[in-house]
């Protein structure tokens, strides 16, 4: 048996979104720090009666310093990788006592964010256990600043190819150091588990988008998924007035596809939405790649390299921007 | 004092159980609210009854079989740090897989009991027990208990909640319970009615500690050289307090349920006129309590203490019981490779109770029944061999392994 959740309808523009903060004041955030942003911005969608668990990373270190917390809401520290047990482990809690008639019943919210480090390389186990009980109602936030940027800039399994981190530094003998793709997460997760009811992207340059797929996800129950793009002038190099323009930026190349999967069902959404369309021509991935320190050493060649896995996600894949399987593979199945 | 006491009450029942079976038995009587699973042996046969006891309607909790150990142990941290009654387990390399999270429970201040089927770390391969898989915690406030019988199981279980729940206390227990000897073997046990286990075991109350949206705290800051200290101070008198709470368990759990443990902390085998002890925990305590007979009958002045609590030491008790023998023996199944002497784990933290004692006996460790090889009656004789000849005054080497094959 499923518990009852809050029915959180989407705001309908941002006048009317409550002033309301439950992110406040006491956080020692990067200037700029986009991922503040989405803290306080998913907290302000979820409202009051919502329990926040938050993985080791820069929104545990810089939110949380003793005697000056930012959160009005009840909020716990878990392990780097326990995102999904944390958010698995208080509903279960709270459903047991709730049940059981030890606990007053009511739905609250259970929130449980890690980073791209916590997130998709260390707990992804967790995260992907977690989202197979859909008795349980909560939402995982990944906050995907694509780097171990508390810990120095370290690249993670979702730091773009070739871009300059602590641990992958442009050498005289090796321009690009990192190369490795970066993981397709909320794709991966969604097919991976066809009982999560809700998965989304979302970048918080378009902040009504991401607080509505919040409220939708904290309201669909079981356990649900949103990862958000987040610019980190820190870890990207950019001057920190520029946040809000790389989100978009991200989004306007392609390279960053918003989406949500809603019980299996896929839908593109904003500007995502129009590319896939055809409304709008993706802008080429240079204007987003040069406006950042951490791609500065690339060449024509890295920069050719990149367009074309962007143009190949767009073209070429089975779902464009979420499933990466070629369309040849259609082909194949229609000439047999 | 012998063998515990038993009285049978009206309402008891009594079931031919293993040690696995009689913690999920206790399970069910405490109520439990959120239990996670994880298979490993041997610890694992008591997921195997609480999955049973959850599908026929007889345990109404939430039972997550997880992904991994760490995942079981930090599932149930969150859902106790919403106040809900929980219980775990491991054995193993699977305890070692999910040790950051048994690092960061007593931390946390969560009452998570936990049963460990002691088990022989990896590598190379073995199912047996050793004591090496628990003791690694011991730093760390988890309080640590090893029993030795299928009922000390169910009972030690029962006053595991009860002191860890305290909210003088509020830290994390392990139950040792030895692979196989224990875990996988069955004996009467007898099972004491849910009410009375109701009136012992009060409700989980985390009072101004729990997190819930009508007291929104914020556990487990960023502290760094400001407060660490002092936090950890806060946990180190948990721990202290801890052991009066264990008392005064013991003595509720006596007059509830009428069997009588005595000295909660350790259990003394025909010590009053002994000259020579064996120390030891679990179920050793049988081969090592059969050779002690045999000894007596040849006049030999033999005694045993078997150690249940680990953590907290009842360090004043346990100098007061063992400063009056000519000659200590401290048998462990564990190792502690490159620690003074060279010896096992207890026989250094029953060096370390002995320093201050006004009269000190020699302690010789014994390294004996690894890897779940047995100890035998021929092994505990030869212990005492050693004993007598430090007894005497002879030099001994300090450690000896007992057992090894040539």
């Amino acid at each position: 048996m499923s518990m009852q959740t809050q029915i959180l309808e989407p705001f309908k523009g941002v006048k009317k979104v409550p002033l309301e903060e439950y992110f406040t004041a006491g956080h020692r955030t990067c200037q700029g720090c986009e991922s503040a942003l989405v803290m306080k911005l998913m907290v302000k969608a979820a409202g009051p009666r919502t329990i926040v668990l938050g993985s080791t990373g820069c929104m545990y270190v810089a939110n949380t310093t003793y005697y000056s917390t930012s959160w009005v809401v009840p909020w716990m520290h878990t392990q780097l990788g326990s995102s999904g047990s944390a958010g698995l482990g208080t509903a279960a809690g709270l459903k047991a006592l709730m049940r059981k008639g030890k606990l007053k019943e009511e739905p609250i919210n259970v929130i449980a964010f890690c980073g791209d480090g916590g997130g998709a390389d260390m707990g992804l186990s967790a995260i992907s256990a977690a989202l197979t009980h859909p008795e349980y109602n909560f939402l995982i936030l990944l906050y995907d600043n694509e780097s171990y940027a508390n810990t120095d800039i370290q690249l993670s399994g979702l730091t773009p190819w070739g871009a300059h981190t602590t641990f992958s530094p442009p050498g005289s003998m090796r321009r690009i150091l990192h190369r490795r793709w970066k993981k397709n997460v909320a794709g991966m997760l969604a097919a991976g588990h066809p009982e999560c009811r809700y998965v989304a992207t979302v970048c918080a340059s378009y902040a009504v988008d991401m607080m509505n797929k919040v409220r939708k996800a904290l309201s669909i129950g079981g356990p649900t998924f949103i990862h958000s793009l987040d610019p980190c002038p820190k870890g990207w190099d950019y001057d920190p007035m520029l946040s809000h323009e790389l989100g978009e930026l991200a989004v306007l190349t392609g390279i960053w596809p918003l989406y949500e999967v809603e019980n299996g069902v896929l839908k593109l959404y904003g500007k995502t939405k129009a590319i896939a369309e055809g409304r709008q021509k993706r802008l080429p991935v240079r204007e987003y790649l040069l406006r950042q320190g951490r791609f500065a050493h690339f060449t024509d060649e890295d920069i050719d390299y990149f367009q074309a896995k962007i143009d190949e996600m767009w073209e070429k894949w089975l779902i464009p921007g979420v499933i990466p399987f070629r369309k040849e593979l259609e082909k194949e199945l229609e000439e047999e | 004092m012998d063998a515990p006491e038993t009285v049978v009450f009206e309402q008891e029942e009594e079931a031919l159980i293993s040690g696995s079976e009689a913690i999920a038995v206790a399970c069910k009587l405490a109520d439990v609210d959120v239990i996670t699973a994880y298979p490993i042996r041997p610890y694992d046969t008591v997921m195997q009854y609480v999955a049973k006891l959850v599908a026929n309607g007889e345990l109404d909790c939430e039972y997550i079989v997880a992904e991994s150990e760490h995942s079981q142990f930090e599932i149930v941290k969150h859902a106790s740090a919403v106040g809900a009654r929980v219980f775990c387990g491991s054995s193993g390399v699977g305890w070692m897989y999910a040790f950051e999270a048994l690092t960061v429970t007593p931390a946390l201040r969560l009452p998570v009991v936990a049963m460990v089927g002691n088990r022989a770390l990896d590598d190379p391969g073995a199912f047996g027990v050793e004591h090496n898989d628990a003791l690694a915690v011991r730093d760390l406030g988890w309080m640590l208990v090893w029993v030795d019988t299928a009922q000390e199981a169910l009972d030690t279980a029962l006053i595991a909640w009860r002191v860890a729940e305290d909210r003088r206390v509020f830290l994390p227990c392990a139950i040792g319970c030895d692979g196989a000897f224990l875990t996988h073997s069955q004996s009467l046990v007898r099972i004491p009615p849910k009410s009375k286990v109701q009136k012992f075991l009060p409700r989980y109350d985390r009072g101004d500690l729990l997190l819930h949206p009508d007291n929104p705290i914020t556990i487990a800051p960023q502290v760094n050289e400001d407060w660490l200290m002092e936090i950890r101070k806060q946990t180190d008198e948990a721990m202290r307090r801890a052991k009066g709470v264990i008392e005064e368990a013991y003595r509720e759990f006596e007059s509830t349920f009428g069997r009588i443990y005595g000295n909660p902390f350790f259990e003394e085998y025909q010590t009053e006129d002994a000259e020579i002890v064996l120390v030891g925990m679990g179920t050793l305590s049988m081969p090592v309590k059969v050779a002690v007979r045999q000894m007596r009958q040849k006049g030999k002045k033999v005694g045993f203490v078997r150690i249940r609590w680990f953590r907290p030491m009842a360090t004043q008790e346990l100098q007061r019981s063992l400063s009056r023998f000519k000659a200590v023996g401290v048998i462990d199944r564990d190792f502690s490779l490159g620690s003074p002497y060279m010896s096992g784990v207890l026989a250094n933290e029953v060096r370390s109770v002995l320093y201050h004692a006004q009269a000190r006996p020699p302690v010789v460790g014994f390294i004996c029944g690894l890897g779940g090889r047995e100890v035998t009656v021929p092994d505990v004789r030869q212990m005492v061999e050693v004993l007598e000849r430090a007894a005497a005054g002879e030099p001994v080497e300090p450690t000896h392994w007992i057992g090894l094959r040539a």
